[in-house]
Order: C-alpha cells, then structure tokens, then sequence
C-alpha cells in the first residue's frame, strides 16, 4: 500500500442480507471515498458473522465515518488496523 | 400508550404472521394505526378489523406517515403507520425521511409482494427495503412469520432508543398468510438503558463553565426527547446562564422566561444573534449545529469554545469541534450537573446580555393588525392558552409562529425542522389530536403549503378532531418569494397561484367548516368564535403577499449579517 491518505478499517457485522447494502449506502449518502471492501463470513461463527474490510480515503473525516459506522446495526464492531500485511496487499495485480 | 397489556400466553396458538404481527403491535401498547389498505398489505387489515386498535383511514400514505409522527411527536412513543406496496410505501417515504432527520420514532409498516414474486417486476413491486435504508435507524424485510417475534419488539427498541428515530418493516405477503405455532410470545420492545453518565467529565464541563466569563447554554429537540424541561431550567438558573433554543428546542424555556434568549440562527431575533457573537463558551445540550441555526459555521460564535452533549455520538464535533463532549442523555448529565451545582450569579455578562435585548429588540411588525402575519398569530395566541397543541407547515408561516408564538411547554410544537416538508401541519394535527383529545391543536398552515396535503382535511372531518387551520394566505409560494425578493433581483419566477382558492369553501366541500376572514364583516369576532368551538375548521386569513420574515440572515451567510425589514 503505497498511498498515505488510505485507512483500512475492520468492521465484525451480522450476516444476513442487507447488511452490505447498510455499510455501502452509509458510505454513499456521507460521501465518504470507498476505495476496496473484501467481505466474508467469519469462519468459526456458524455463518451469524461476517468480516468486512474496508479501505477509505477519509483522513479528515476519519473518526465521523467510524462514529457514523458504528450506529449501524448490524455492526458489531469498528476497528482501526495496519495497512501493512492487511488482506489488500499484493491485490494490485489483480486491478489492472 | 402506558399501559402494555401483558398477559401470559400459555397455549400453543395458531396463528397467520398477519395475526401475529397485530398480537405484537397490541402488545407494544399501540393503540392508533394511521394507514391506508392495498393488494400487498390485505392480510394485515383483515387481522385488524378484531383487534382493539383503532385504525385511522388517512387519504394519502404520506398523511398516515405525518399523522403517526404526530401522535409520536405528542407522546414520545413509537407510533406505527401502515401501507402497501409499491406507491403505498414510496408514498410513505417523505414522512420516513421527515422522522429521520427530526428524531421521531416512527414504525413504518409496509405489505410487499410474495417473496415469489420478488425481483419479476410483479404489480406493485418496488424495493421498499432499498428505498427506506438510508431514511430509517434500521430497516427489514421479514422473509418468516416466524422472524416477526423478533422482529417487532426489536424495532420499536430501535426507534426509541438512544437518540429516536425511524424503523420500517416490509413483510411480504406470503409472510402475512404463512401460519405457524406460537408457545411464547416476546417481551416488547422497549427504550435501552443510557449510557453512564462519567461524573468527572460533568465535573469538568462546570469547571469550564465557571471559568467562562460569557457562557451560554444552547438548548435542542433533545432537551424535549429526554423529557429533560426541568432539569434544564434548574440548571440554568443555578448557573445564571442565558439560552439560545434552536427550531426543535423551543418550548423547553418558556418563552417569558428571563434567561430565554429566544431562537438563534436564520430568522433569530438580532439580539439572539449578537449575544452569540460576544460569547466566550457555548454548552450545545441536545442540539447538531444545523446550518440554520449556525449560518456559516467558520463565524459561528467566533469567539466561544465548544461544549457538546449529545447522545449521538456522531453527532460529536461533527460540525463544531468542541473542546469538551459527553456522549450521554441530556437529562441524565443535567440531574447528575445539577446535584453538584451551587447557586450562582453572573451580574456583568446578564447586564450585558440585557444591554443587547434593549438595543436590538425583535420587532415583530404589524403586532396589532389581525391581518398582518404577526398581528394574525398575537391575536390567535391571545385568544388561546397553553394547554392547546401547535403544528405548522413549512414557509414564512413557519417562522413567523417560531418568532412570535410564545411556545411555553415541551411537545406543544409540532413542526418540519430538519426536512422542512411542505404537507406536514394538516396531518401532523391530526395525529396531536387523536393522541390528546382534551387539547385543542392549531396548525398554523400557507396556501402553498396546505395544498401538499389538503386531502387529510376529509380524514379530520371523518374523526371530528378539536383541530383548527389558519391559513396565512398571500396567494404564493411566500418564502419563496421572499428569497426571489430579497437574493434573485425581485426576479419573481413560479411563486403566484392562479386563480385564488376558497379555503373556506374547501373545507365545506370536505366536511368540516369553513370561515374566511377577508370576507366577514367582524373578523375578530369570527376568528374567536371558529377558534373556540369545538371540531374542526379552516380559517382563512389574507396577508398582503410583500410580507417578509425578518430578520433574516442569506443562506451560507454569517448569523451577525442579519438582513432586516423596518429595524435597520
């Protein structure tokens, strides 16, 4: 990740349907800049949970957008993670 | 809405989800469902028909979706409209959007087409659980009788918990037919707990508050939703702070009382405004810095820090950054504030703030003349006391009441802040009166206005509601007007009505009475007669169309740059 601006946040959700349709339409109506998302259900979770990763270019409006994500829901939990090592590095090959 | 009749279940029960879902709504305590049937919802009115709930027939869906925020706005508690598919709830989705931005637990329920059917562009198929997400709290499409159990008491939880607001719930129709067995059914679904207030970060707001030498105390809507009046006034007057209250605040500080600055922002009195200006420290309690009430945000307050309270934690330094917040329920942090405060005074900032009341007074023009917009409603208010209900549409009207109507108790006030939508008055009265008969409700309205949702006057004649219309009448779209006057040249563009409606005659035609006060030869006399007779009227009442709303401060612009009629 080369990008310093870039956030990558780690979000625990219920799954079932709508929850992506809660997280991405959040994003949409807040205008807040969605750059990668990598959701799937949590292996040991009997598929109740989901884990979605999110990569976001909102350095300023960071802790807003977090604020705003965690009223959702069916969102469990909103963490802050490393860049480094996370599930989008070595993608790029596959978005070009 | 107090009483939940809980009683126990034991027998294993048979029931359609349709059934189901009216045993759970009775459960909730509702008592009132304003609505309107249709194709997808038929199962859920069949159940009705055998429940104690009484159903309210509105005319349009948006009119149920006002007349359940009305009943929810006078109680605090979650109120349930009901529509079917398709155009019955993209019907719906104004009164949704209103809830949402003005904190009002609304329960949105919609029939859908069978789960079948879903996706083929069935008749009256539309994606309601798309079109609600981003105007509720939360939002559902049920796909099993068996989901409404949890479903329903959680929605309500929803709505009224933390900071209110709207749910919807779209249950399609196979689900309403689908039978299954019930042993228990659940607890409703009531408000969660508060988070904790943190004592040390009250004790260190009074600390700030102390040492500020020009505080003031800005007061909201979530003054009101935490049934929080008292605490507040005991809190300012311990400390001897002055508030600002915003649109949704006013009512939280009678309008006479001597640490009441009025409302702030846009069409705030000039004195509001400038004290504002002077201030050192603002104590936001239960507000979101709308726009209207901040004007450009940069010059808000420009000399006063920042202490916000607010349940939302989003709500936090969202547009003013504050140097000091508390994510709690207001009236929680007011009581445990209020238990350390000692009595004080603050002789030079109250002597100031008294200079700027003198010297820059709100000049209400026309106060004496019935037929001049603040002479209209002096006189109204005169002939009233506080225990009637007050809505408004959206427009001049508007803020000519929140100017000049002394608004003297929480939930008196019934008005469009957050979405402004035209169409909200009529209904939102309707819903006032059905939740409290024994008040009388006005809904100051504009011709412009009640036009948006004139129909609902058929269902206030139906329930033969204690609810009377004035309408501010000037033939136009005034605020409009006003801001094509003021900002585009005078380059009056789609603001005149042609020809003139007979409000009075409508309202005849509709079932209920009619006065028009432009054509009688004692007005006076027949305002007070139509206002204090029981059932409901609409009272027509022509102003002259070059009446503007001052002061008025231009949209973007900063609140000390106020534009003013005849006080400049």
């Amino acid at each position: 990740m080369s990008s310093n601006n870039l956030s990558l946040l780690k979000l625990t959700v219920n799954n079932h349907p709508g929850v992506l349709s809660h997280v991405c339409g959040l994003f949409a109506r807040r205008a807040y800049n969605l750059e990668g998302v990598m959701v799937r259900p949590i292996a040991d979770s009997e598929s109740k949970r989901s884990r979605m990763w999110l990569l976001v270019n909102e350095e300023d409006r960071l802790q807003q957008l977090i604020r705003q994500t965690e009223k959702l829901v069916d969102v469990i939990s909103v963490e802050q993670h490393e860049l480094e090592g996370s599930v989008f590095e070595h993608t790029e090959d596959f978005f070009v | 809405m107090s009483e939940l009749a809980i009683e126990p279940e034991p027998q294993t029960q048979h029931l359609a989800g349709s059934q189901l879902l009216i045993k759970l709504l009775e459960r909730q305590g509702v008592t009132h469902i304003a609505g309107i049937p249709g194709g997808a919802n038929l199962p859920m009115y069949d159940a009705l028909t055998s429940s104690s709930i009484k159903h309210v027939l509105a005319r349009h869906e948006q009119g149920a979706g006002f007349i359940a925020q009305g009943m929810a706005r006078a109680s605090g508690e979650a109120q349930v409209c009901f529509a079917s598919s398709g155009p019955g709830a993209s019907n719906l989705i104004t009164a949704v959007a209103d809830a949402k931005m003005d904190s009002v637990p609304l329960i949105a329920i919609t029939g859908q087409v069978p789960q079948a059917m879903i996706g083929t562009d069935a008749f009256q198929e539309i994606d309601t659980f798309g079109l609600m997400l981003p105007i509720t709290k939360h939002n559902w499409m049920v796909r099993s009788a068996e989901e409404l159990l949890e479903v329903i008491p959680r929605a309500f939880e929803i709505a009224l918990s933390g900071r209110p607001g709207p749910v919807s719930v779209d249950i399609p129709k196979d689900v309403q037919n689908q039978m299954i067995e019930v042993d228990n059914l659940p607890s409703p679904g009531v408000r969660q707990a508060n988070p904790t207030v943190e004592t040390q970060q009250v004790e260190t707001m009074l600390s700030k508050i102390g040492q500020a030498q020009r505080p003031i105390l800005m007061v909201g809507g979530g003054i009101v939703y935490a049934n929080a009046t008292q605490a507040l006034i005991e809190f300012a007057e311990k400390l001897d702070v002055p508030a600002v209250q915003t649109f949704m605040g006013l009512g939280v500080l009678p309008s006479d009382h001597p640490l009441s600055l009025g409302m702030l922002g846009m069409h705030g009195a000039r004195y509001t405004n400038l004290i504002l200006e002077e201030c050192d420290l603002v104590v936001g309690l239960g507000v979101r810095f709308d726009d209207r009430a901040t004007g450009k945000v940069a010059e808000f307050c420009p000399k006063a820090d920042i202490i916000h309270v607010d349940i939302d934690h989003s709500e936090i330094d969202k547009i003013m950054p504050s140097v000091l917040s508390i994510r709690a329920d207001v009236g929680d942090m007011l009581q445990s504030a209020n238990a350390m405060l000692e009595t004080n005074t603050r002789p030079v900032w109250r002597k100031r703030v008294e200079q700027l009341k003198q010297a820059y007074p709100l000049i209400l023009d026309g106060e004496d003349d019935l037929f001049r917009p603040y002479g209209a409603i002096k006189t109204i208010a005169s002939l009233l006391d506080d225990t009637v209900n007050i809505t408004t549409d959206v427009g001049q009207h508007q803020m000519w009441v929140a100017q000049a109507y002394p608004i003297n108790r929480p939930r008196q006030w019934a008005s469009s802040g957050g979405l402004g939508t035209m169409g909200f008055g009529l209904p939102a009265a309707i819903g006032m009166a059905l939740e409290q008969p024994e008040r009388k409700v006005i809904c100051f309205s504009g011709d412009g206005s009640l036009m948006m949702n004139l129909q609902e006057l058929a269902t206030a004649a139906e329930q033969d509601l204690d609810l009377k219309v004035i309408v501010l009448n000037n033939r136009h779209l005034g605020l409009v007007r006003q801001q094509q006057a003021l900002f585009y040249d005078n380059n009056l563009s789609a603001v005149k009505f042609h020809p003139d409606v007979d409000f009075a005659l409508v309202a005849r035609a509709l079932g209920m009475q009619g006065v028009d006060l432009g054509l009688v030869d004692e007005p006076f006399e027949a305002l007070k007669a139509a206002l204090l007779q029981r059932g409901p009227c609409v009272i027509n009442l022509p102003i002259c169309e070059t009446e503007m709303v001052y002061p008025m401060v231009a949209p973007g612009g900063a609140n000390r740059d106020m534009i003013c009629g005849e006080c400049a």
